[in-house]
């Protein structure tokens, strides 16, 4: 399938010399110097990447990053000096005013890190902004409009003005705005920026909880990393203007691009962002049902482990072989591991949980955490010394 | 230094002005003479205490209690100093050319504010009106209209404009430029954008434009007494060219008494609290007849069918 939004090359310069200043940063030449040389500012350059349908996206970078230009070149709210935007293969930059005025209607919604609503009209009035744009009847507007609003938990307050609600509740109504137009794609701007952290928090769940329903294509742009990597599919690191670094999170957090984005990574909670997918490594041993009790026994001592995950036919974890149990199985000529053998002295996961869920469960067992697919095949183990390596945080910052 | 006869181009430009376009300055004329005639007639011809019930009750309503009863006060002060007629007569004119000065003001405003270029013609020119001495505007009043009502009304007019061009502008530039943005991305066409979104948010600061402009243009119609205007300006002109301190005393209070009424009427279309509270009151007389103000009636009555 193909992207539903694509972004090339996308550049943008504010100030006079354009022309020069874009040749400039093709050179290379560095933000302060191009402004040096020009008067004028190199906002974005050279910016791509592609969402995908349903992908959530995040542009994180620090204030002066040109990320709120760059969510504003991809819906022309700011024009691009340079570089194409494609929404739905459709090319933004070979758009007319009105097409364009539709494009923004239908396809792409926006919400604002200040919220942006109109103070003079009430809540359902705001989430039903796009509708009246668009031109659709009252009951239509209002059926969507309460639709939305029920989606974030606020149709109870839907005659209220926006000045009577808190910052949460108002940029629930900003949702709601952009979810009633019912557009393929969401820009969010810094959305919950400007809100404490519990509901900060509140709202990333809800937003998770919305996507896992409602599948749309975001563009989420923060200056929080911990939030970048809650949120994200994909992270796009900007530092003035340019792409750092462009992956999942665990990708940017096991390797930073530069010490820049090694810097943001220090600071990020590892075991909200890590998996036990992230983490899994192959067993160093297992054993099979019916395998003879004194190989295992010595393959134990060899490995100098005191227990082994012992699997059926199917990969499933039958339960563990510790050594004391084989060791009187052998004297007492038992040579087959049977459920005789075999204890329940272990812990598993599925990939998915994140390391937090299940940190305290590790070294608890003769056998590392195993990681197990829904059939409860074991695909491999955590081990404790997996946890440390990448809880050890990266070279500390150097000075200068 | 070479003598640069500038006075006498103005001069020379007024008269070509009168030659060539002559049926202009006479519709122009007759027009505002109409209107003025009609709202003095309106408001000076019936007892005094009609307008005055209305006036009270209009400052009940906008204001509350206490500008109710200033008015009731105020007026019937006026009527004993035997004022009535020529506050009337004021009135017409200030309300005549305050409605006129807003008409071309606050438009003048809202092209400036969307576009910088004629931002920059019209700022200088509004400072020059502004500090230009009123008398020099009567002078091509005259020529332009004669003595009596009309050049009055015109001079006061053109006195009028500048707050209500300036804080127009300043208005919607104030407007919060991220709700502006959002209904850019939502699609909005610029003229949706100005009726629905900077209008309504401008309003309070052009409400208070609107007031300027209407003390501005009472200061002004005193002065247009001189050119034989009727009125309170006729009642101080009098008294000041025959150094009579009692009437001249009279008149000016009747001035002061309108201008105070005028001004707590007029700032309260600029307050917020006071235009909602109208807004409000509007929205509930109007709700069963449709519109948006009827969605809570409508979901507290579910099984209403719809008028």
């Amino acid at each position: 399938m193909p992207p539903v939004l694509r972004a090339t090359g996308l550049t943008k310069v504010f100030g006079p010399r354009e022309k020069e200043a874009l040749r400039l940063a093709g050179e290379g030449v560095r933000r302060d110097e191009i402004h040096r040389q020009t008067g004028s500012t190199l906002a974005v350059h050279d910016v791509g990447f592609a969402v995908e349908r349903g992908e959530l996206f995040v542009v994180m970078g620090l204030s002066g990053s040109g990320k709120s230009t760059l969510v504003r070149l991809l819906n022309r709210l700011i024009e691009p000096s340079a570089g194409t935007v494609e929404v739905d293969g459709q090319d933004l930059r070979a758009l007319g005013d009105a097409d364009l005025r539709t494009l923004r209607n239908q396809k792409v919604s926006m919400v604002f890190q200040h919220f942006a609503l109109l103070p003079h009209r009430t809540v359902r009035e705001n989430a039903a902004y796009g509708l009246k744009v668009r031109g659709v009847g009252a009951g239509e507007q209002r059926e969507r409009a309460d639709w939305a609003l029920r989606t974030v938990g606020l149709l109870d307050r839907a005659d209220a003005r926006p000045e009577q609600l808190s910052g949460g509740m108002q940029q629930r109504v900003g949702l709601a705005r952009a979810l009633a137009a019912d557009s393929e794609v969401l820009l969010m701007d810094e959305p919950f920026s400007a809100l404490d952290p519990l509901i900060r928090r509140d709202m990333q769940d809800l937003l998770v909880r919305l996507q896992t329903e409602l599948h749309k294509t975001i563009v989420f742009i923060t200056h929080d990393l911990n939030e970048a990597m809650r949120l994200g599919d994909r992270i796009l690191m900007l530092k003035d203007g340019r792409t750092v670094q462009l992956g999942t999170g665990p990708e940017i957090i096991s390797a930073p691009a530069d010490d820049y984005v090694a810097d943001f990574t220090s600071d990020v909670d590892r075991t909200r962002v890590l998996t036990a997918g992230d983490l899994l490594r192959e067993p160093r041993m297992t054993a099979q049902l019916g395998q003879s009790t004194g190989e295992v026994l010595r393959a134990l001592g060899a490995a100098e482990a005191n227990g082994v995950y012992v699997l059926d036919a199917d990969r499933r974890i039958a339960g563990v072989a510790r050594d004391d149990l084989l060791a009187r199985a052998v004297q007492d000529g038992r040579s087959a591991v049977g459920p005789r053998e075999l204890v329940a002295d272990y812990t598993t996961t599925t990939p998915d949980r994140p390391l937090v869920e299940f940190v305290h469960l590790v070294g608890r067992h003769p056998v590392p955490l195993g990681v197990v697919d829904d059939d409860g095949r074991l695909l491999g183990v955590v081990p404790r010394a997996a946890v440390l390596d990448a809880l050890a945080v990266v070279p500390a910052r150097r000075e200068g | 230094m070479p003598d640069i006869p500038l006075g006498q181009w103005v001069s020379d430009f007024i008269d070509w002005l009168l030659a060539t376009v002559p049926w202009l300055f006479d519709a122009i004329s007759a027009v505002m003479q109409v209107l003025v005639d009609g709202l003095t007639g309106a408001l000076a011809t019936p007892p005094p205490v009609v307008w005055i019930v209305l006036f009270t009750l209009v400052a009940l309503l906008i204001r509350g209690w206490g500008l109710a009863l200033y008015t009731v006060l105020a007026f019937l002060l006026v009527v004993s100093l035997e004022l009535w007629v020529e506050t009337m007569q004021t009135l017409a004119l200030v309300l005549v050319a305050a409605v006129i000065a807003t008409a071309i003001g606050v438009p003048i405003g809202i092209l400036a504010a969307r576009n910088r270029a004629l931002s920059v013609v019209v700022r200088p020119v509004l400072d020059s009106m502004q500090t230009t001495p009123v008398f020099v505007y009567l002078i091509p009043a005259v020529f332009f209209f004669g003595v009596g009502v009309v050049p009055g009304v015109v001079a006061t007019i053109l006195f009028a404009i500048p707050p209500g061009v300036r804080l127009t502008e300043l208005g919607i530039r104030q407007v919060d430029r991220e709700v502006v943005e959002a209904a850019h991305a939502f699609g909005a066409r610029p003229g949706q954008i100005l009726r629905e979104v900077q209008l309504p948010l401008a309003l309070p600061s052009i409400m208070a434009g609107i007031n300027q402009v209407i003390m501005l243009a009472l200061s002004m119609v005193v002065t247009a007494g001189l050119l034989g205007a009727a009125g309170l300006g006729a009642v101080v002109v009098r008294a000041v060219t025959q150094l009579d301190v009692a009437s001249g005393f009279e008149g000016g209070l009747a001035v002061v008494l309108l201008a105070i009424f005028l001004d707590r009427l007029t700032a309260a279309f600029g307050h917020p609290t006071a235009l909602s509270r109208l807004f409000r009151a509007r929205t509930r007389r109007t709700a069963p007849s449709g519109g948006t103000a009827e969605t809570p009636r409508r979901s507290e009555e579910p099984a209403q069918a719809p008028a």
